[in-house]
C-alpha cells in the first residue's frame, strides 16, 4: 500500500489571546490518499484555514502528528517548513494572488526561482503545464491581461510546478461565477487525477463537493465525515 | 533577486518618486562635496605642491607664514642635522595685482611666493622679476608675458609660465625666486620686511619618512618646529573649520538619503505585505525577500547617482571658471555614490523586521 499524501493524527491548534486560549483545531485526524481529492467544508471560523495551514507547513500544530508524503513535519522549525513548502506542497489561494509584474510563464517559474532552481527542466515543465491548462498562447500575458478563469488556471499551474504530494485549494471558485467555477473544478479534478496528486479543496459551497472523492466537514475545529 | 529586478524593469513608475528625490539628494551631495574640494584646493594648493617631507616654522608663528621667521643660524642647524638631505627657503605675501587691460580697481588676488627648491609641477625658480603664475589667474585675465603690478608699490612681475593647483588662501600663486619675493615684501609690506638670509619657513627633505624628518629637525634646533606637509595643510587657518562644516552638512545629507530610502521601502513593504505572504507560502525565505528589497534600493540609488553625476558634471561645465570654487572630481563622485549605497543598504534594512513579520498564513483565508 502506498504512503498517504497526508496523515494528521490527533492534531490540536491552540491560539493564545491574552489570558484566553482559543482552540482552532481540536483532535483532528485526517488521512488523504495519494490521488484523493477531499472537500473540506465548513462555515467561516470553523478551522478550515487552520487545518490547511498546518497540512501545508505554514503553521505548526500545538499537539499531534502531521505527515505529508511520508515526511513528518510536526517538529519542523521555520527553515525546515519553508524547504518543505518549496518541495512537497502546492497552494492555490482564494484571491489568486499571482505576482502582478510577472507574466503567466514567469508566475509558474517563480516557484523554481524560490526553491530548487532547476533551470531548463523547470522551464520545460512550465511550458508543458501552460499547454495542458490551455494557456500556451497566454504565456507572455501579465495577470492584468488575463480573465478570472485564466488567472485561476495559472495559479493551478503554479501549484503544480514543484510536483507536490499535496495541493491545497483555498476556496478556488469563490471569485468566479458558477459556470467558470464548475470549469475550474473540472480542471482541478482532471489535473489531480492525471498526476495522481492528492488535494484538499476548502469550500463552503456544497455544489463543488461533487468534484471531490470525499467530503469532510469541520465545525468549531472538530472534523466529521459526511 | 531576479524577481526584484524584474519589478524594477516592468514597474519603473513605482520607483520614479524615490529615484527623483534620491537624484536631487545625490546632486546636493556631489555639489557640496565639489564646493568643499574647490575651497580646499584654493586654500591648500601651494602646500600640496610641496614635494618636501616637512615644513619648518618659527616657534611663535602658530604655523602662519606671515608670522614665521627663520634666521640663518636656525637654517644652518637644520641643514647640518642627521636625517636631513635638502633644505629650501620659502615665503609668501598676499597682495592685489594690477593686470594689463583690467580696470585700476579690478585687482587680481595673488600669493607671491619666494622659493628655492622645485615643487611638484613647479620648475626651479625663474629669473629675478619673473614668475610662474597659477592657471587660476587666467580667470582674472592674466596672460603669458603680462607684466603684473603687484601691491600698492606696483612692483612689476612678468609672467613667464603657468603652474596649476598652487592656490593659497584663495589667491592664485605667483612663484618667484627668493630675491624677487623679498623685494615685493619690502616694497609693499614694510611691517613684514625680512633681512637677507631670513625666510618665513623652510621646506625639508630627508631619507626617512616625513615623521622621521620632522623628528630630526625638531631634535636639531630650538626655536623652530617642523610639521609634515599633511599636518601643515591642516594647520592652514580655516581649512579644518571648512572641512568640518562641510562634512557635517554632507553627513546630514546622507542621513536624509537614508531616511528617504527607509521610508520609501517601508511603505513599499506595507503595500506588498499580501504578496510577500503568498511568496512565503510558496517557499520564499525572508532573506530572499529582504535581499530583493536591498537589490531594489541599491539599483534605485545607482540610477539616481548616475543621473546626479551627469548633472553635476554638466553644471560644472556651465558654471564660468573662477565664479564659484566648484571642483568636480571622480574621487568625490565615487565617494558620494559609496555613501549613498551605504545609506541605501542601511535604509532598506529598516524594512527587515517588517519582512520577517509577514506571516505566510496570511495568504490563506484571504
Amino acid at each position: 500500500m502506498s504512503t498517504p499524501a497526508l496523515q494528521m493524527s490527533d492534531v490540536r491548534k491552540i491560539y493564545s489571546m491574552g489570558d484566553n486560549e482559543v482552540v482552532a483545531l481540536d483532535h483532528a485526524t485526517l488521512t488523504v490518499g495519494t490521488d484523493e481529492i477531499v472537500a473540506l467544508v465548513g462555515p467561516s471560523g470553523s478551522g478550515k484555514t487552520t487545518l490547511c495551514s498546518i497540512a501545508g507547513g505554514i503553521l505548526s500544530a500545538t499537539e499531534g502528528s502531521v505527515v505529508v508524503g511520508g515526511e513528518a513535519i510536526s517538529d519542523y522549525g521555520d527553515k525546515e517548513l519553508t524547504t518543505f513548502r518549496q518541495n512537497k506542497v502546492g497552494f492555490v489561494f482564494q484571491s489568486v494572488n499571482l505576482v502582478p509584474f510577472l507574466n503567466a510563464r514567469e508566475n509558474l517559474l517563480v516557484v523554481d526561482e524560490l526553491g530548487r532552481r532547476q533551470g531548463k527542466p523547470a522551464r520545460d515543465r512550465a511550458d508543458r503545464l501552460l499547454d495542458e491548462l490551455g494557456l500556451a498562447d497566454r504565456a507572455k500575458n501579465l495577470p492584468s491581461q488575463l480573465s478570472g478563469g485564466q488567472k485561476q488556471r495559472v495559479a493551478i499551474g503554479r501549484s503544480l510546478m514543484n510536483e507536490p504530494e499535496l495541493v491545497l485549494f483555498d476556496e478556488p471558485t469563490s471569485s468566479l461565477d458558477t459556470e467558470l467555477g464548475q470549469q475550474v473544478m473540472e480542471l482541478i479534478r482532471s489535473e489531480m487525477k492525471s498526476r495522481g496528486t492528492a488535494a484538499i479543496v476548502v469550500t463552503h459551497d456544497d455544489r463543488i463537493t461533487e468534484y471531490c472523492d470525499r467530503t469532510v466537514r469541520i465545525t468549531d475545529g472538530v472534523l466529521g465525515d459526511d | 533577486m531576479k524577481l526584484a529586478l524584474r519589478e524594477l524593469v516592468r514597474k519603473p513608475g513605482r520607483f520614479v518618486t524615490a529615484t527623483v528625490i534620491l537624484t536631487l539628494i545625490a546632486v546636493l551631495l556631489m555639489f557640496l562635496g565639489g564646493l568643499l574640494d574647490g575651497l580646499l584646493r584654493l586654500s591648500t594648493g601651494a602646500l600640496r605642491a610641496q614635494t618636501a617631507d616637512a615644513i619648518v616654522y618659527s616657534d611663535a608663528s602658530q604655523s602662519s607664514f606671515l608670522r614665521s621667521r627663520i634666521e640663518p643660524d636656525d637654517r644652518a642647524a637644520i641643514e647640518s642635522a642627521d636625517g636631513v638631505d635638502e633644505v629650501g627657503g620659502l615665503g609668501v605675501v598676499l597682495l592685489g595685482a594690477r593686470v594689463p587691460g583690467n580696470g585700476p580697481r579690478d585687482l587680481a588676488n595673488v600669493a607671491v611666493w619666494g622659493y628655492e627648491l622645485p615643487k611638484s609641477g613647479i620648475p626651479a625658480p625663474p629669473a629675478p622679476g619673473e614668475a610662474y603664475a597659477d592657471e587660476l589667474l587666467q580667470a582674472d585675465g592674466v596672460e603669458l608675458g603680462d607684466e603684473l603690478l603687484v601691491g600698492p608699490a606696483r612692483t612689476p612681475i612678468t609672467v613667464t609660465g603657468w603652474v596649476s593647483d598652487t592656490a593659497y588662501n584663495g589667491s592664485g600663486g605667483l612663484w618667484t625666486d627668493l630675491g624677487t619675493w623679498r623685494e615685493v615684501l619690502s616694497q609693499n609690506r614694510p611691517d613684514a620686511v625680512l633681512a637677507d638670509g631670513v625666510v618665513q619657513a623652510l621646506v625639508v627633505s630627508g631619507p626617512g619618512d616625513p615623521a622621521d624628518v620632522v623628528a630630526a629637525v625638531d631634535a636639531a634646533n630650538d626655536g623652530t618646529y617642523a610639521l609634515t606637509i599633511d599636518d601643515a595643510i591642516n594647520e592652514i587657518p580655516g581649512v579644518e573649520e571648512q572641512s568640518a562644516t562641510f562634512n557635517q552638512i554632507l553627513g546630514v545629507t546622507v542621513v536624509i538619503a537614508l531616511v528617504v530610502i527607509a521610508l520609501f521601502f517601508a511603505l513599499l513593504t506595507v503595500e506588498r505585505t499580501a504578496l510577500y505572504g503568498v511568496l512565503k507560502a510558496i517557499g520564499a525565505r525572508s532573506r530572499t525577500i529582504f535581499g530583493g528589497l536591498v537589490v531594489q534600493a541599491t539599483a534605485v540609488t545607482l540610477v539616481a547617482s548616475a543621473v546626479a553625476a551627469v548633472l553635476v558634471v554638466v553644471l560644472d561645465l556651465l558654471i564660468p571658471p573662477g565664479s564659484i570654487p566648484l571642483f568636480v572630481s571622480p574621487s568625490r563622485i565615487v565617494l558620494s555614490v559609496v555613501l549613498l549605497l551605504i545609506a541605501a543598504v542601511i535604509g532598506s534594512a529598516f524594512s527587515l523586521r517588517r519582512v520577517l513579520r509577514v506571516d505566510p498564513a496570511s495568504a490563506l483565508g484571504n
